[in-house]
Protein backbone atom coordinates (compact mmCIF):
# COMPACT_ATOMS: atom_id res chain seq x y z
CA UNK A 1 0.00 0.00 0.00
CA UNK A 2 1.66 3.51 -1.06
CA UNK A 3 2.32 5.94 1.62
CA UNK A 4 0.22 9.54 0.88
CA UNK A 5 3.57 11.92 0.53
CA UNK A 6 3.07 13.45 3.81
CA UNK A 7 1.41 11.35 5.90
CA UNK A 8 1.40 12.37 9.77
CA UNK A 9 3.78 9.27 10.01
CA UNK A 10 6.28 11.99 7.65
CA UNK A 11 5.39 15.00 8.75
CA UNK A 12 6.89 14.09 11.78
CA UNK A 13 9.86 12.75 10.92
CA UNK A 14 10.18 16.62 9.45
CA UNK A 15 9.07 18.02 12.68
CA UNK A 16 11.42 15.98 14.51
CA UNK A 17 14.22 17.24 13.01
CA UNK A 18 13.25 20.98 13.25
CA UNK A 19 11.62 21.14 16.85
CA UNK A 20 12.16 17.82 19.09
CA UNK A 21 15.24 16.43 18.41
CA UNK A 22 16.41 19.72 16.55
CA UNK A 23 20.33 19.12 15.48
CA UNK A 24 21.80 21.81 17.81
CA UNK A 25 19.54 22.24 20.62
CA UNK A 26 18.87 18.75 21.14
CA UNK A 27 21.68 17.02 19.42
CA UNK A 28 24.29 19.75 20.25
CA UNK A 29 26.32 19.27 16.85
CA UNK A 30 27.44 21.47 14.64
CA UNK A 31 28.20 24.58 16.98
CA UNK A 32 31.88 25.50 15.52
CA UNK A 33 30.25 26.47 12.40
CA UNK A 34 27.12 28.59 14.16
CA UNK A 35 29.63 30.49 16.33
CA UNK A 36 32.14 31.03 13.14
CA UNK A 37 28.96 32.47 10.55
CA UNK A 38 26.39 33.98 12.80
CA UNK A 39 28.07 37.57 13.29
CA UNK A 40 25.89 39.02 9.99
CA UNK A 41 22.51 37.56 9.36
CA UNK A 42 23.37 37.17 5.62
CA UNK A 43 26.49 34.47 6.06
CA UNK A 44 24.07 32.86 8.25
CA UNK A 45 21.51 32.58 5.68
CA UNK A 46 23.68 31.31 2.74
CA UNK A 47 25.41 29.07 5.24
CA UNK A 48 21.92 27.33 6.50
CA UNK A 49 20.78 27.37 2.97
CA UNK A 50 24.22 25.24 2.17
CA UNK A 51 23.67 22.84 4.58
CA UNK A 52 20.58 22.13 4.02
CA UNK A 53 20.81 21.40 0.31
CA UNK A 54 23.74 18.86 1.73
CA UNK A 55 22.11 17.25 4.32
CA UNK A 56 18.61 16.92 2.27
CA UNK A 57 20.07 15.86 -1.18
CA UNK A 58 23.09 13.37 0.51
CA UNK A 59 20.21 11.69 2.36
CA UNK A 60 18.60 10.52 -0.90
CA UNK A 61 21.80 9.88 -2.83
CA UNK A 62 22.59 7.25 0.08
CA UNK A 63 19.10 6.16 1.10
CA UNK A 64 18.70 5.16 -3.12
CA UNK A 65 22.23 3.17 -3.17
CA UNK A 66 21.70 2.12 0.73
CA UNK A 67 21.51 -1.74 0.07
CA UNK A 68 24.58 -1.72 -2.44
CA UNK A 69 27.18 0.20 -0.12
CA UNK A 70 29.21 -2.78 1.52
CA UNK A 71 29.21 -1.47 5.19
CA UNK A 72 32.59 -2.27 5.79
CA UNK A 73 33.35 1.30 3.36
CA UNK A 74 30.32 2.72 3.82
CA UNK A 75 32.03 5.94 5.43
CA UNK A 76 33.98 6.52 2.21
CA UNK A 77 30.92 6.02 -0.04
CA UNK A 78 29.25 8.58 2.08
CA UNK A 79 32.02 11.07 2.50
CA UNK A 80 32.71 10.81 -1.57
CA UNK A 81 29.07 11.64 -2.20
CA UNK A 82 28.52 14.68 0.46
CA UNK A 83 31.88 15.92 -0.67
CA UNK A 84 30.75 15.98 -4.11
CA UNK A 85 27.22 18.24 -3.13
CA UNK A 86 29.63 20.31 -0.79
CA UNK A 87 32.05 21.29 -3.96
CA UNK A 88 28.98 21.74 -6.07
CA UNK A 89 27.90 24.26 -3.66
CA UNK A 90 31.45 25.86 -2.57
CA UNK A 91 31.69 26.38 -6.80
CA UNK A 92 28.41 27.75 -7.32
CA UNK A 93 29.00 30.75 -4.31
CA UNK A 94 32.68 31.53 -6.14
CA UNK A 95 30.64 31.58 -9.13
CA UNK A 96 27.75 34.03 -8.41
CA UNK A 97 28.62 35.12 -4.35
CA UNK A 98 32.07 35.82 -4.22
CA UNK A 99 31.78 38.26 -1.49
CA UNK A 100 29.75 35.99 0.57
CA UNK A 101 32.13 32.85 0.03
CA UNK A 102 35.39 35.03 0.98
CA UNK A 103 33.24 35.18 3.89
CA UNK A 104 32.16 32.41 5.25
CA UNK A 105 35.93 30.92 3.99
CA UNK A 106 36.51 27.46 5.02
CA UNK A 107 33.09 26.78 6.59
CA UNK A 108 31.41 25.99 3.56
CA UNK A 109 34.35 23.47 2.38
CA UNK A 110 33.82 22.03 6.51
CA UNK A 111 30.21 20.89 5.54
CA UNK A 112 31.84 17.41 4.34
CA UNK A 113 32.68 16.86 7.89
CA UNK A 114 29.90 18.32 9.65
CA UNK A 115 28.43 16.34 12.30
CA UNK A 116 24.79 16.83 11.12
CA UNK A 117 25.02 15.66 8.07
CA UNK A 118 27.27 12.18 8.67
CA UNK A 119 25.07 11.76 11.50
CA UNK A 120 22.19 11.62 9.23
CA UNK A 121 23.38 9.43 7.19
CA UNK A 122 24.34 7.04 9.28
CA UNK A 123 21.51 7.32 11.63
CA UNK A 124 18.54 7.84 9.18
CA UNK A 125 19.68 7.21 5.36
CA UNK A 126 21.32 4.31 5.30
CA UNK A 127 17.76 2.40 6.83
CA UNK A 128 14.96 4.35 4.89
CA UNK A 129 13.30 4.74 1.82
CA UNK A 130 14.45 7.96 -0.12
CA UNK A 131 11.01 10.07 0.73
CA UNK A 132 11.66 9.48 4.70
CA UNK A 133 15.12 10.27 3.76
CA UNK A 134 14.93 13.24 1.95
CA UNK A 135 11.85 14.78 4.77
CA UNK A 136 14.53 13.98 7.91
CA UNK A 137 17.34 15.69 5.52
CA UNK A 138 14.91 18.93 5.05
CA UNK A 139 13.87 18.55 8.83
CA UNK A 140 16.79 18.83 10.53
CA UNK A 141 18.63 21.09 7.96
CA UNK A 142 15.43 23.59 8.83
CA UNK A 143 16.31 23.14 12.61
CA UNK A 144 19.75 24.19 11.83
CA UNK A 145 18.94 26.98 9.83
CA UNK A 146 16.57 28.26 12.29
CA UNK A 147 19.07 28.40 15.23
CA UNK A 148 21.35 30.13 13.05
CA UNK A 149 18.89 32.69 11.46
CA UNK A 150 18.19 33.44 14.69
CA UNK A 151 21.95 33.59 16.36
CA UNK A 152 22.42 35.90 12.96
CA UNK A 153 19.66 38.38 13.65
CA UNK A 154 20.17 39.01 17.19
CA UNK A 155 24.34 39.33 16.94
CA UNK A 156 23.56 41.80 14.07
CA UNK A 157 21.40 44.12 15.36
CA UNK A 158 23.08 44.14 18.31
CA UNK A 159 26.76 43.74 16.85
CA UNK A 160 26.61 46.03 14.62
CA UNK A 161 23.34 47.92 14.36
CA UNK A 162 22.30 46.69 10.76
CA UNK A 163 20.43 43.92 9.55
CA UNK A 164 21.35 42.53 5.90
CA UNK A 165 23.37 45.17 5.80
CA UNK A 166 20.85 47.83 6.01
CA UNK A 167 20.64 50.02 9.39
CA UNK A 168 17.87 48.97 11.97
CA UNK A 169 18.92 51.24 14.99
CA UNK A 170 17.97 54.61 14.18
CA UNK A 171 20.82 57.17 14.45
CA UNK A 172 19.15 59.30 17.49
CA UNK A 173 20.02 56.51 19.54
CA UNK A 174 23.64 57.04 19.10
CA UNK A 175 23.38 60.17 19.38
CA UNK A 176 21.53 59.45 23.09
CA UNK A 177 24.87 57.52 23.78
CA UNK A 178 23.95 54.12 22.53
CA UNK A 179 27.06 51.96 21.65
CA UNK A 180 27.38 48.95 19.85
CA UNK A 181 27.64 45.56 21.88
CA UNK A 182 31.31 44.13 21.42
CA UNK A 183 30.58 41.13 23.09
CA UNK A 184 28.10 40.28 20.40
CA UNK A 185 30.72 40.15 17.36
CA UNK A 186 32.81 38.03 19.33
CA UNK A 187 32.26 33.94 19.61
CA UNK A 188 31.30 34.43 23.28
CA UNK A 189 28.45 36.29 22.65
CA UNK A 190 27.30 33.10 20.02
CA UNK A 191 28.10 31.08 22.91
CA UNK A 192 25.75 32.90 25.55
CA UNK A 193 23.10 33.24 22.64
CA UNK A 194 23.02 29.54 21.99
CA UNK A 195 22.70 28.55 25.80
CA UNK A 196 19.62 30.86 25.75
CA UNK A 197 18.31 29.27 23.02
CA UNK A 198 18.76 25.93 24.11
CA UNK A 199 17.23 26.74 27.82
CA UNK A 200 13.88 28.31 26.09
CA UNK A 201 13.77 25.47 23.63
CA UNK A 202 13.81 22.95 26.33
CA UNK A 203 11.86 24.93 28.96
CA UNK A 204 9.25 24.94 26.06
CA UNK A 205 9.42 20.92 25.68
CA UNK A 206 10.07 20.23 28.44
CA UNK A 207 12.98 17.92 28.07
CA UNK A 208 15.63 17.01 29.96
CA UNK A 209 18.92 15.33 29.92
CA UNK A 210 18.51 13.62 33.35
CA UNK B 1 7.63 48.01 67.40
CA UNK B 2 4.45 45.33 68.25
CA UNK B 3 2.24 47.93 65.58
CA UNK B 4 5.27 47.04 63.06
CA UNK B 5 4.95 43.47 63.53
CA UNK B 6 1.59 43.26 63.59
CA UNK B 7 1.25 45.12 60.63
CA UNK B 8 3.83 42.72 58.65
CA UNK B 9 2.07 39.96 59.28
CA UNK B 10 -1.27 41.23 58.77
CA UNK B 11 0.11 41.77 55.25
CA UNK B 12 1.60 38.23 55.34
CA UNK B 13 -1.95 37.28 55.09
CA UNK B 14 -2.37 38.28 51.68
CA UNK B 15 0.66 36.13 50.51
CA UNK B 16 -0.47 32.92 52.01
CA UNK B 17 -1.30 29.85 49.63
CA UNK B 18 -4.69 30.21 47.72
CA UNK B 19 -4.41 34.27 48.17
CA UNK B 20 -4.35 37.11 45.66
CA UNK B 21 -0.70 37.58 46.02
CA UNK B 22 0.71 34.10 46.22
CA UNK B 23 2.61 34.36 43.55
CA UNK B 24 4.81 37.40 45.30
CA UNK B 25 5.52 35.48 48.54
CA UNK B 26 9.21 35.39 48.25
CA UNK B 27 8.90 39.57 48.35
CA UNK B 28 7.13 38.94 51.52
CA UNK B 29 9.35 36.50 52.95
CA UNK B 30 12.49 38.21 52.12
CA UNK B 31 11.11 41.76 53.75
CA UNK B 32 9.54 39.72 56.78
CA UNK B 33 13.21 37.92 57.63
CA UNK B 34 14.97 41.03 56.82
CA UNK B 35 13.33 43.04 59.32
CA UNK B 36 12.10 40.01 61.85
CA UNK B 37 13.51 37.50 63.42
CA UNK B 38 11.65 34.38 61.65
CA UNK B 39 9.56 32.42 63.89
CA UNK B 40 8.99 29.41 62.95
CA UNK B 41 11.67 26.37 63.87
CA UNK B 42 13.11 23.12 62.42
CA UNK B 43 11.61 20.42 64.11
CA UNK B 44 14.08 17.72 64.07
CA UNK B 45 18.14 17.69 64.12
CA UNK B 46 20.08 18.98 62.89
CA UNK B 47 20.24 22.72 64.87
CA UNK B 48 22.86 25.11 64.39
CA UNK B 49 23.67 26.83 67.65
CA UNK B 50 24.97 30.09 66.10
CA UNK B 51 23.51 33.58 65.67
CA UNK B 52 24.91 33.53 62.13
CA UNK B 53 23.46 33.16 59.17
CA UNK B 54 23.23 33.82 55.64
CA UNK B 55 21.68 36.90 55.90
CA UNK B 56 23.81 38.16 58.65
CA UNK B 57 27.20 36.90 56.62
CA UNK B 58 26.31 39.44 53.65
CA UNK B 59 25.14 42.27 55.94
CA UNK B 60 28.75 42.01 57.62
CA UNK B 61 30.23 41.93 53.85
CA UNK B 62 28.41 45.08 53.37
CA UNK B 63 28.93 46.78 55.89
CA UNK B 64 33.14 46.05 55.76
CA UNK B 65 32.66 47.98 52.38
CA UNK B 66 31.12 51.09 54.13
CA UNK B 67 34.98 52.88 54.11
CA UNK B 68 35.89 51.60 50.37
CA UNK B 69 32.18 53.20 50.01
CA UNK B 70 32.59 56.26 51.62
CA UNK B 71 36.13 57.24 50.29
CA UNK B 72 34.86 55.86 46.73
CA UNK B 73 32.23 59.29 46.88
CA UNK B 74 34.70 61.40 48.27
CA UNK B 75 37.39 60.72 45.77
CA UNK B 76 35.04 61.07 42.54
CA UNK B 77 34.09 64.21 43.58
CA UNK B 78 38.01 65.16 44.96
CA UNK B 79 38.74 64.65 41.02
CA UNK B 80 36.73 66.46 39.46
CA UNK B 81 37.23 69.19 41.81
CA UNK B 82 41.24 68.73 40.91
CA UNK B 83 40.54 68.10 37.40
CA UNK B 84 38.55 71.41 37.13
CA UNK B 85 41.17 73.47 38.85
CA UNK B 86 38.31 74.67 41.30
CA UNK B 87 39.11 75.14 45.04
CA UNK B 88 38.63 71.85 47.74
CA UNK B 89 35.93 72.49 49.38
CA UNK B 90 35.33 68.65 51.36
CA UNK B 91 31.57 68.64 51.27
CA UNK B 92 31.24 69.93 47.73
CA UNK B 93 33.68 66.94 47.02
CA UNK B 94 30.99 64.25 48.50
CA UNK B 95 28.01 66.21 47.02
CA UNK B 96 29.45 65.91 43.31
CA UNK B 97 30.59 62.49 44.09
CA UNK B 98 27.37 61.54 45.14
CA UNK B 99 25.91 62.74 42.62
CA UNK B 100 27.80 60.36 40.36
CA UNK B 101 27.53 57.18 42.53
CA UNK B 102 24.47 57.29 44.32
CA UNK B 103 22.79 56.46 40.56
CA UNK B 104 25.10 53.91 39.31
CA UNK B 105 24.69 52.08 42.93
CA UNK B 106 20.64 52.53 42.41
CA UNK B 107 20.23 51.13 38.65
CA UNK B 108 22.80 48.22 39.61
CA UNK B 109 20.22 47.51 42.42
CA UNK B 110 16.89 47.87 40.78
CA UNK B 111 18.00 46.52 37.22
CA UNK B 112 19.68 43.41 39.07
CA UNK B 113 16.87 43.41 42.08
CA UNK B 114 14.42 42.92 39.56
CA UNK B 115 16.12 39.62 38.18
CA UNK B 116 16.36 38.53 41.57
CA UNK B 117 12.79 39.25 42.24
CA UNK B 118 11.36 37.43 38.87
CA UNK B 119 13.88 34.14 38.98
CA UNK B 120 12.76 33.82 42.59
CA UNK B 121 9.07 34.21 42.02
CA UNK B 122 9.25 31.99 38.58
CA UNK B 123 11.59 29.08 40.20
CA UNK B 124 9.94 29.85 43.57
CA UNK B 125 13.10 30.23 46.00
CA UNK B 126 13.38 33.19 48.57
CA UNK B 127 15.05 35.84 47.62
CA UNK B 128 18.63 36.14 48.58
CA UNK B 129 20.87 38.80 50.48
CA UNK B 130 23.88 37.65 48.70
CA UNK B 131 22.36 39.91 46.12
CA UNK B 132 22.53 43.03 48.38
CA UNK B 133 26.73 42.35 48.16
CA UNK B 134 26.85 41.98 44.53
CA UNK B 135 25.05 44.68 43.91
CA UNK B 136 27.01 46.76 45.34
CA UNK B 137 30.51 44.98 44.58
CA UNK B 138 29.30 45.47 40.90
CA UNK B 139 28.79 49.40 41.34
CA UNK B 140 32.55 49.88 43.38
CA UNK B 141 34.05 48.50 40.46
CA UNK B 142 32.86 50.65 38.22
CA UNK B 143 34.39 54.03 36.61
CA UNK B 144 32.14 56.48 37.49
CA UNK B 145 31.39 57.83 34.28
CA UNK B 146 29.62 54.70 33.31
CA UNK B 147 26.54 54.96 31.20
CA UNK B 148 23.24 53.88 33.82
CA UNK B 149 22.09 51.77 30.76
CA UNK B 150 25.17 49.80 30.47
CA UNK B 151 25.41 49.55 34.70
CA UNK B 152 22.45 48.00 34.05
CA UNK B 153 22.68 45.42 31.01
CA UNK B 154 26.01 44.57 33.08
CA UNK B 155 24.42 43.60 36.23
CA UNK B 156 21.54 41.96 34.03
CA UNK B 157 23.93 39.70 33.06
CA UNK B 158 25.59 39.37 35.82
CA UNK B 159 22.33 37.81 37.86
CA UNK B 160 21.04 35.58 35.29
CA UNK B 161 24.16 34.28 33.98
CA UNK B 162 26.74 34.13 36.62
CA UNK B 163 24.39 32.98 39.06
CA UNK B 164 20.94 31.92 38.10
CA UNK B 165 21.17 29.62 35.56
CA UNK B 166 23.65 27.62 38.46
CA UNK B 167 20.73 27.13 40.21
CA UNK B 168 20.94 30.61 42.56
CA UNK B 169 22.64 32.18 45.13
CA UNK B 170 25.48 29.36 46.88
CA UNK B 171 25.13 27.47 43.42
CA UNK B 172 27.38 29.62 41.06
CA UNK B 173 30.69 29.15 39.42
CA UNK B 174 32.20 32.40 39.09
CA UNK B 175 31.54 35.74 41.58
CA UNK B 176 28.30 37.38 39.92
CA UNK B 177 29.53 41.06 40.09
CA UNK B 178 32.85 40.44 38.18
CA UNK B 179 30.88 38.34 35.69
CA UNK B 180 29.11 41.25 35.18
CA UNK B 181 32.08 43.68 35.00
CA UNK B 182 33.84 41.44 32.49
CA UNK B 183 30.51 41.46 30.47
CA UNK B 184 30.65 45.16 30.17
CA UNK B 185 34.41 45.28 29.37
CA UNK B 186 33.84 42.96 26.90
CA UNK B 187 31.12 44.44 25.63
CA UNK B 188 31.74 47.99 25.80
CA UNK B 189 34.90 48.62 26.07
CA UNK B 190 35.02 52.33 25.26
CA UNK B 191 33.37 52.91 28.41
CA UNK B 192 35.42 50.82 30.91
CA UNK B 193 39.09 51.24 29.83
CA UNK B 194 41.36 53.55 28.45
CA UNK B 195 42.48 57.16 30.35
CA UNK B 196 39.25 59.08 29.77
CA UNK B 197 36.57 57.32 31.63
CA UNK B 198 38.02 57.76 35.44
CA UNK B 199 37.25 60.96 36.24
CA UNK B 200 33.82 62.15 35.64
CA UNK B 201 34.37 65.26 34.12
CA UNK B 202 33.58 65.51 29.95
CA UNK B 203 36.49 65.80 27.93
CA UNK B 204 39.31 64.76 30.72
CA UNK B 205 42.02 62.59 30.24
CA UNK B 206 44.19 61.19 33.16
CA UNK B 207 45.41 57.55 32.62
CA UNK B 208 45.66 55.52 35.90
CA UNK B 209 48.72 54.97 37.71
CA UNK B 210 48.83 51.27 35.98
CA UNK B 211 48.28 52.67 32.60
CA UNK B 212 50.76 55.08 32.73
CA UNK B 213 53.41 52.39 33.98
CA UNK B 214 52.28 49.79 31.65
CA UNK B 215 53.22 52.92 29.22
CA UNK B 216 56.61 53.76 30.19
CA UNK B 217 58.50 53.38 27.38
CA UNK B 218 61.95 50.71 27.51
CA UNK B 219 64.77 52.40 29.17
CA UNK B 220 63.16 54.64 30.90
CA UNK B 221 62.19 54.65 35.24
CA UNK B 222 58.75 54.01 35.58
CA UNK B 223 58.96 55.22 39.25
CA UNK B 224 59.87 58.71 37.98
CA UNK B 225 57.42 58.21 35.32
CA UNK B 226 54.61 57.91 37.87
CA UNK B 227 55.74 60.73 39.80
CA UNK B 228 55.60 63.08 36.86
CA UNK B 229 52.11 62.08 36.69
CA UNK B 230 51.04 62.93 39.67
CA UNK B 231 51.06 59.51 41.66
CA UNK B 232 53.39 58.44 44.53
CA UNK B 233 53.01 55.77 47.28
CA UNK B 234 51.10 58.08 49.90
CA UNK B 235 48.24 59.35 47.55
CA UNK B 236 47.89 55.61 45.97
CA UNK B 237 47.72 54.07 49.44
CA UNK B 238 44.93 56.57 50.28
CA UNK B 239 43.33 56.48 47.28
CA UNK B 240 43.19 59.97 45.37
CA UNK B 241 43.83 58.69 42.39
CA UNK B 242 41.58 58.10 39.71
CA UNK B 243 40.04 54.59 38.97
CA UNK B 244 37.00 52.51 39.65
CA UNK B 245 35.10 53.67 42.11
CA UNK B 246 35.56 51.95 44.83
CA UNK B 247 39.20 50.35 44.35
CA UNK B 248 41.02 53.25 44.48
CA UNK B 249 41.82 53.22 47.90
CA UNK B 250 43.92 50.63 49.46
CA UNK B 251 43.79 51.74 52.93
CA UNK B 252 39.75 51.55 52.85
CA UNK B 253 39.90 47.77 51.76
CA UNK B 254 42.70 47.33 54.84
CA UNK B 255 39.78 48.89 57.24
CA UNK B 256 37.44 46.39 55.23
CA UNK B 257 39.46 43.62 55.57
CA UNK B 258 40.48 43.85 59.81
CA UNK B 259 36.52 43.81 60.10
CA UNK B 260 35.65 40.88 57.89
CA UNK B 261 38.27 39.13 59.39
CA UNK B 262 37.44 40.03 63.26
CA UNK B 263 33.98 39.12 62.12
CA UNK B 264 35.45 35.75 60.79
CA UNK B 265 33.87 36.36 57.27
CA UNK B 266 36.62 36.35 55.16
CA UNK B 267 39.26 33.28 55.04
CA UNK B 268 42.42 34.97 56.03
CA UNK B 269 44.52 32.24 53.88
CA UNK B 270 42.61 33.27 50.72
CA UNK B 271 43.72 37.28 51.11
CA UNK B 272 47.08 36.02 52.43
CA UNK B 273 47.82 33.34 49.51
CA UNK B 274 46.73 36.52 47.11
CA UNK B 275 49.33 38.64 48.51
CA UNK B 276 51.99 36.17 48.93
CA UNK B 277 51.51 34.85 45.43
CA UNK B 278 51.09 38.73 44.26
CA UNK B 279 54.85 39.33 46.00
CA UNK B 280 55.97 36.30 44.56
CA UNK B 281 55.47 37.23 41.00
CA UNK B 282 56.20 41.08 41.25
CA UNK B 283 59.31 40.45 43.19
CA UNK B 284 60.47 38.24 40.26
CA UNK B 285 59.81 40.79 37.21
CA UNK B 286 61.50 43.66 39.70
CA UNK B 287 64.51 40.87 39.88
CA UNK B 288 64.52 40.81 36.15
CA UNK B 289 64.58 44.60 35.38
CA UNK B 290 66.81 45.95 33.10
CA UNK B 291 67.33 47.91 30.09
CA UNK B 292 66.38 45.97 27.95
CA UNK B 293 63.38 44.66 29.56
CA UNK B 294 60.02 46.67 29.77
CA UNK B 295 60.06 49.52 31.89
CA UNK B 296 56.84 47.64 34.04
CA UNK B 297 59.30 44.81 35.55
CA UNK B 298 60.89 48.04 37.66
CA UNK B 299 57.81 48.80 39.27
CA UNK B 300 58.72 48.00 43.42
CA UNK B 301 56.61 45.23 44.63
CA UNK B 302 55.20 47.30 47.39
CA UNK B 303 53.68 50.35 44.52
CA UNK B 304 52.28 47.37 43.18
CA UNK B 305 50.00 46.31 45.86
CA UNK B 306 48.76 49.71 46.17
CA UNK B 307 47.86 50.08 41.99
CA UNK B 308 44.54 49.58 40.80
CA UNK B 309 42.30 47.01 42.11
CA UNK B 310 44.04 44.66 43.87
CA UNK B 311 43.51 45.12 47.38
CA UNK B 312 39.59 45.96 46.46
CA UNK B 313 39.84 42.10 44.51
CA UNK B 314 42.17 40.03 46.88
CA UNK B 315 39.53 41.34 49.74
CA UNK B 316 35.85 41.49 48.71
CA UNK B 317 35.80 39.09 45.68
CA UNK B 318 38.60 36.30 46.27
CA UNK B 319 37.38 35.29 49.35
CA UNK B 320 33.80 35.14 48.23
CA UNK B 321 32.70 31.98 50.02
CA UNK B 322 31.03 30.51 46.78
CA UNK B 323 32.93 30.97 44.20
CA UNK B 324 36.73 30.20 46.31
CA UNK B 325 38.37 27.61 47.13
CA UNK B 326 36.31 25.75 50.05
CA UNK B 327 39.15 23.63 51.62
CA UNK B 328 41.82 25.27 53.91
CA UNK B 329 44.92 24.31 51.47
CA UNK B 330 43.24 24.88 48.65
CA UNK B 331 42.45 28.73 49.79
CA UNK B 332 46.12 29.51 49.56
CA UNK B 333 46.96 27.40 46.60
CA UNK B 334 43.80 29.41 44.82
CA UNK B 335 44.67 32.73 46.83
CA UNK B 336 48.56 32.80 45.44
CA UNK B 337 47.81 31.93 41.96
CA UNK B 338 45.31 34.82 42.01
CA UNK B 339 48.00 36.78 43.07
CA UNK B 340 50.93 35.57 40.49
CA UNK B 341 48.16 35.91 37.26
CA UNK B 342 47.83 39.27 38.45
CA UNK B 343 50.93 40.24 38.01
CA UNK B 344 51.45 38.37 34.92
CA UNK B 345 48.36 39.92 33.41
CA UNK B 346 49.51 43.20 34.66
CA UNK B 347 53.02 43.54 33.50
CA UNK B 348 53.51 41.13 30.75
CA UNK B 349 50.18 42.06 28.51
CA UNK B 350 50.36 45.19 27.58
CA UNK B 351 46.48 44.81 26.12
CA UNK B 352 45.05 44.12 29.85
CA UNK B 353 46.87 46.92 32.31
CA UNK B 354 44.79 45.67 34.76
CA UNK B 355 44.89 41.51 35.45
CA UNK B 356 42.39 41.42 38.63
CA UNK B 357 38.80 40.90 37.26
CA UNK B 358 40.63 38.11 34.78
CA UNK B 359 42.49 36.51 37.06
CA UNK B 360 39.74 35.81 39.63
CA UNK B 361 37.21 34.55 37.54
CA UNK B 362 40.18 32.62 36.14
CA UNK B 363 40.96 30.90 39.14
CA UNK B 364 37.30 30.79 40.30
CA UNK B 365 36.84 28.01 37.17
CA UNK B 366 39.62 26.36 39.12
CA UNK B 367 38.60 26.26 42.55
CA UNK B 368 36.32 23.41 42.46
CA UNK B 369 39.84 21.30 40.82
CA UNK B 370 41.86 22.68 43.42
CA UNK B 371 39.61 21.07 46.18
CA UNK B 372 39.23 17.86 44.59
CA UNK B 373 42.66 17.33 44.33
CA UNK B 374 43.22 18.87 48.13
CA UNK B 375 40.86 16.43 49.39
CA UNK B 376 42.18 13.09 47.23
CA UNK B 377 45.56 13.70 48.56
CA UNK B 378 44.72 14.01 52.05
CA UNK B 379 43.10 10.74 51.83
CA UNK B 380 45.71 9.27 50.18
CA UNK B 381 47.76 10.58 52.96
CA UNK B 382 45.30 9.27 55.77
CA UNK B 383 45.47 5.91 54.35
CA UNK B 384 48.89 5.51 54.27
CA UNK B 385 49.13 6.28 57.96
CA UNK B 386 46.49 3.79 58.41
CA UNK B 387 48.85 0.57 56.61
CA UNK B 388 51.79 1.67 58.25
CA UNK B 389 49.67 1.02 61.63
CA UNK B 390 48.73 -1.96 60.64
Amino acid sequence: MAEALLSNKNKKILKDGVWDTNPITYQVLGICSALAVTTQLKTALVMSFGLTFVTAMSNVVISLIRNYIPSQIRIIVQLTVVSALVITIDQLLRAYMFDVSKQLSVFVGLIITNCIVMGRLEAFAMGNPPWKSFLDGLGNGLGYSAVLVIIGIIREIFGSGTLLGYHVIPASFYANGYVNNGMMVLAPGAFFLLGVIVWVQRAISGYSES
Amino acid sequence: MKFLEEQIKKMGKLFEKGKPLEKFYPLYEALDTFLLTPGTTIPKAPFVRDAVDLKRVMSFVVIALIPCLCMGIYNVGYQMEAAQGAAHSFWGAVASGAAKVIPIILVSYLAGGLWEVLFAVVRKHEINEGFLVTGILYALILPPTIPLWQAAVGISFGVVFGKEIFGGTGMNVFNPALVARAFVFFAYPAQISGSTVWVALDGYTRATPLAVAAATPKGQSVVQALQEAGYNFGNMFAGFIPGSIGETSALACLMGLIFLLVTRVASWRAVAGCVLGFLTMSSIFYFLRGPQKLAFFALPPHWHLVMGGFAFGSVFMATDPVSSSATDAGRWIYGFLIGVLTVLIRVANPAYPEGVMLSILFMNAFAPLIDHFVVENHIKRRLRLLYRKA
